[in-house]
């Protein structure tokens, strides 16, 4: 299995070895946090590609297929349409709060994308509170996106924001049902324990029951985090035309947009590291050969291709459902996914408590 | 039962006039009763109020009422009319038919009649600060230049009522005070189906009140009609309701042959009647797969364009046209039958009746739209017919109300097909009566489309119409109601007034009522349901 840890400790002697190392430690920071600027910007353009090309499949259309081959050139030229574009100023707005809003959302993005290990040993922000500190770092998003319904002074992003609030808060409950009953099971809240924990076998598999159910409650309430469709109240665009960030323009609207598509890869990626076991690749105990084969893929196609399938499911889902009223969307969180979510924490400590995991 | 006896009986001084239909003039001062008696007394039962019709005689103003019995199936045309130009007030007959409150502010509109007892007489179409009364046959075509400055909407709006003296007497009413939180609904929204603006005012997510304003597109069919020749008429028809074009045109031939006593030759009545259909699975293609979007579903949209295309296609064969095919025309059909017709019709039933299958898959057994339909914007069957909703609205509240069965027109009378008729009245029932009348809509065209008979496609008319003195009236069934067409002729070769009964506005007029207590998202729902298209609103 190939371990990134080789790689970045060479490059880590190699600076130390040529200036201080307060230089070199800062260094490298810079250099990571380029890195995820632009594995979050290339992963966006991925996205925003497969949802194009995904949703026309099902819609029985063909999608972009005009600029470049199969398309493929097509986001290039949306991201640089998107960058020359006025950011239209409007009267009567908070200015301040108005340019804030973007930017805070997509902190609270980047910051959360940094805690996924993508491969053995390349682990960004990885500390024994993890789950806590990407709970809390992406339940800060919802502050941006109340500042831009308010600071907009329009009464359609106001209800969009509104919205928004509520459904984010309430969701964020469900998220963290499931992922406590993760950490009870695997005692851990540090990603890289918790992909380690499944090296013998993906939690889906091991925690059986109470880890499928998990699984979906998880699935379910992550698309209602990221407000997307059935759950993209707060920005229905045959509503509120398109919600809190009515008003936005440019790459100010860039940046909703971008860290809307991030949020769905985060909560797959979050997935695929604690249910379908991160860049761990597929062991099934005793069979020592097929084991041996399956390291031999590398462990960020194994995270990038499970993190896909996910988004492959979240986008399924999108393009199948109706939106959901607002009042339905609550009573469902309140009423059927906490109590289930509050149950499976249940069943999992006894699972745990008496043994009955694989 | 002498139903002119009736009238006279109540109101003595009425005269009858027999050019075309047949028309009771009735005095202004005994209008009210005698339009209250009808609609009350038992045996008369007048409840639905077909069209209301603003009328300049030239010397008088007045108006013309269609009235119709659900119970009984008998219809009554009364006119009654002032002749003070200056100032001109009729009494209201809102309190008795609903859909009254927005016909008559149309009068208004137009025709400067003020009716007494209206609690809302503002205009519907044109914006406040317009300068006098465009239909009226003295208006001053160059009275309204070019207006650059933006228009305020008012919060306020007029009542006349009558004091005890019996003197007419303004009061001020008030639409929505300052403390309401009012969001703008359109013009410019994806769900208002065109330039449509809904005033909603809300208590957070709650509907408390909403105002439709209309006119964003009013082109005054109505008035250019009145100086084009009867030929040239047809071709605004289409341009109505743009999802009915094939059977609003139809109304208005068979308005124009039935005044002249023309003969049509059977193969054109098939022509007609397969035509009609089509346009009608067309228009409901399009309903299902905008009612999808509007709730979210995307896929489902799709899907309603992909197979709507094929009738398009069928269309553009024959006709030449997909949106507006200009196909009926006085006395027959534009043209023949494309060649191929029977053949591409005959594939697209049995693929068409496999795909409904898969809409009913993707959208109708979803849990989230039972939720989102089921129960929400009820309208009771006594609403849909004080408002005359006619259409799947209507049928959908247990009104069957089909105008295909109640005067058979064309081949319907010879053709086997069910009224789907369902009682909810909810938005889930409105999909349902439609996605269900696709259905029948292809029986009707399975059992004509193999018997085509052969003859003249077309019945040689005079180079120029004219239409005998009298007033006409003819209704058909088009996608969404019951589109009625009224002629009123002095014998010329252009009509003197010639006024559609559209379809939507009572559709619209019922949206306050529909929606109250609802949700945002409720509206979105129950105006997709209502499937009203903006045209034919604002004609």
């Amino acid at each position: 299995m190939f371990d990134f840890s080789v790689v970045s400790s060479w490059i880590h002697q190699f600076l130390t070895s040529v200036m201080p190392e307060g230089l070199a430690i800062f260094l490298e920071c810079l250099v990571v946090g380029v890195c995820i600027l632009a594995a979050y910007a290339v992963i966006a353009m991925i996205l925003i590609y497969m949802e194009r090309k995904i949703c026309a499949w099902f819609q029985c259309r063909i999608g972009p297929d005009r600029v470049g081959k199969f398309g493929l050139l097509q986001l290039f030229a949306d991201v640089i349409k998107m960058l020359i574009k006025e950011i239209v100023e409007l009267k009567n707005t908070d200015k301040f709060l108005h340019a804030l809003a973007p930017y805070i959302v997509i902190l609270s993005s980047i910051l959360a994308f940094a805690c996924l290990p993508i491969n053995k040993g390349m682990e960004i922000l990885d500390f024994n509170i993890g789950v806590v500190f990407l709970v809390a770092v992406s339940s800060l998003g919802v502050i941006g996106i109340l500042l831009a319904g308010w600071s907009s002074n329009s009464k359609y992003t106001m209800i969009g924001a509104m919205r928004s609030g509520a459904q984010i808060i309430s969701y964020e409950l469900s998220i963290g049902m499931c992922l406590l009953a993760v950490a009870i099971f695997t005692g851990t809240l540090q990603f890289s324990e918790i992909v380690a924990f499944q090296a013998d076998g993906w939690l889906i598999f091991k925690g059986h029951i109470p880890a499928v159910i998990a699984f979906i409650v998880y699935l379910i309430a992550g698309n209602a985090e990221t407000n997307r469709g059935p759950f993209d109240m707060p920005e229905a665009e045959s509503e509120l035309t398109a919600g809190y960030h009515t008003e936005y323009s440019g790459m100010h609207f860039g940046f909703f947009y971008l860290s809307e598509y991030l949020n769905m890869f985060i909560i797959a990626g979050v997935a695929a590291t604690i249910f379908l076991g991160g860049w761990m690749p597929l062991h099934i105990p005793g069979l020592e050969g097929f084991n041996a084969i399956m390291d031999y893929i590398p462990g960020f196609v194994w995270f990038f291709g499970k993190a896909f399938f996910v988004v492959f499911l979240l986008m399924w889902m999108r393009w199948t459902f109706v939106r959901l009223r607002i009042d339905q969307l609550l009573k469902f969180e309140w009423k059927i996914l906490l109590p289930i979510g509050l149950f499976n924490l249940v069943l999992m400590i006894l699972v745990v408590v008496f043994k009955l995991h694989f | 039962m002498d139903l002119k006896k009736r009238i006279l009986e109540i109101a003595p001084e009425t005269q009858f006039v027999e050019q075309g239909d047949i028309k009771a003039i009735v005095p202004s001062s005994s209008f009210y009763a005698l339009a209250k008696k009808l609609k009350e007394d038992e045996d008369t039962s007048f409840d639905f109020l077909l069209s209301l019709t603003g009328m300049d005689f030239g010397d008088s103003l007045g108006v013309i009422y269609h009235l119709e019995s659900t119970k009984y199936g008998h219809t009554c045309v009364l006119q009654t009319s002032t002749t003070n130009r200056e100032n001109p007030e009729l009494y209201s007959v809102c309190d008795l038919w609903k859909t009254a409150n927005f016909n008559e502010r149309e009068v208004y509109d137009f025709f400067g009649i003020r009716f007494i007892n209206h609690p809302d007489m503002r205009r519907l179409f044109l914006r406040d600060e317009w300068n006098g009364y465009p239909f009226r046959k003295d208006y001053d075509m160059e009275s309204n230049p070019l207006n650059m400055t933006n228009e305020v909407t008012e919060d306020k709006t007029t009542e006349l009522t009558i004091d005890a003296e019996g003197k007419v007497i303004e009061k001020e009413n008030t639409l929505f005070d300052d403390k309401e939180y009012v969001i703008n609904i359109g013009p410019q929204h994806p769900s208002t189906h065109g330039v449509l603006r809904f005033r909603t005012s809300l208590q957070g997510e709650i509907i408390k009140k909403i105002e439709p304003y209309c006119g964003y597109i009013h082109r005054g069919i109505e008035k250019m009609n009145e100086s084009l020749t009867y030929p040239q008429t047809l071709a605004l028809t289409d341009r109505l309701d743009y999802l009915s074009a094939h059977q609003n045109r139809h109304a208005l031939c068979m308005l124009i042959e039935k005044a002249l006593g023309v003969e049509i030759p059977e193969r054109v009545q098939y022509i007609r009647t397969i035509m009609d259909e089509l346009q009608r699975i067309d228009s409901h293609i399009l309903f299902y797969s905008c009612l999808a979007m509007d709730m979210g579903a995307i896929t489902p949209f799709t899907y309603g364009f992909r197979d709507r295309e094929m009738i398009l296609d069928i269309f553009e064969q024959t006709t030449g046209g997909r949106l507006i095919q200009n196909y009926n025309v006085i006395g027959g059909v534009q043209a023949d039958i494309h060649p191929d017709f029977v053949n591409s019709v005959k594939k697209f039933i049995p693929y068409f009746r496999n795909i409904l299958k898969e809409y009913h898959d993707i959208f109708t057994g979803n849990v989230i739209v039972h939720q989102r339909l089921k129960g929400v914007g009820v309208l009771s069957k006594e609403d849909a017919i004080s408002f005359g909703t006619t259409g799947g609205t209507g049928r959908a509240s247990g009104w069957a109300c089909d105008t295909r069965k109640r005067k058979p027109y064309a081949m319907y009378d010879k053709v086997d097909f069910k009224e789907i008729v369902y009682t909810e009245g909810d938005s889930f029932a409105r999909y349902m009566v439609r996605m269900d009348e696709m259905l029948e809509s292809m029986k009707i065209i399975e059992q004509l489309i193999d018997n085509i008979p052969e003859g003249a496609y077309q019945v040689k008319m005079k180079p120029i119409i004219k239409v005998p003195e009298g007033s006409y009236f003819t209704s058909v069934e088009s996608s969404r109601g019951e589109f009625g067409v009224f002629l009123e002729s002095k014998g010329d070769k252009y009509p003197y007034r010639l006024k559609y009964r559209s379809t939507g506005l009572p559709l619209v007029a019922a949206v306050d009522t529909i929606t109250k207590g609802g949700k945002i998202a409720d509206l979105i729902a129950i105006g997709g349901t209502l499937d009203y298209v903006i045209p034919d609103i604002d004609r």
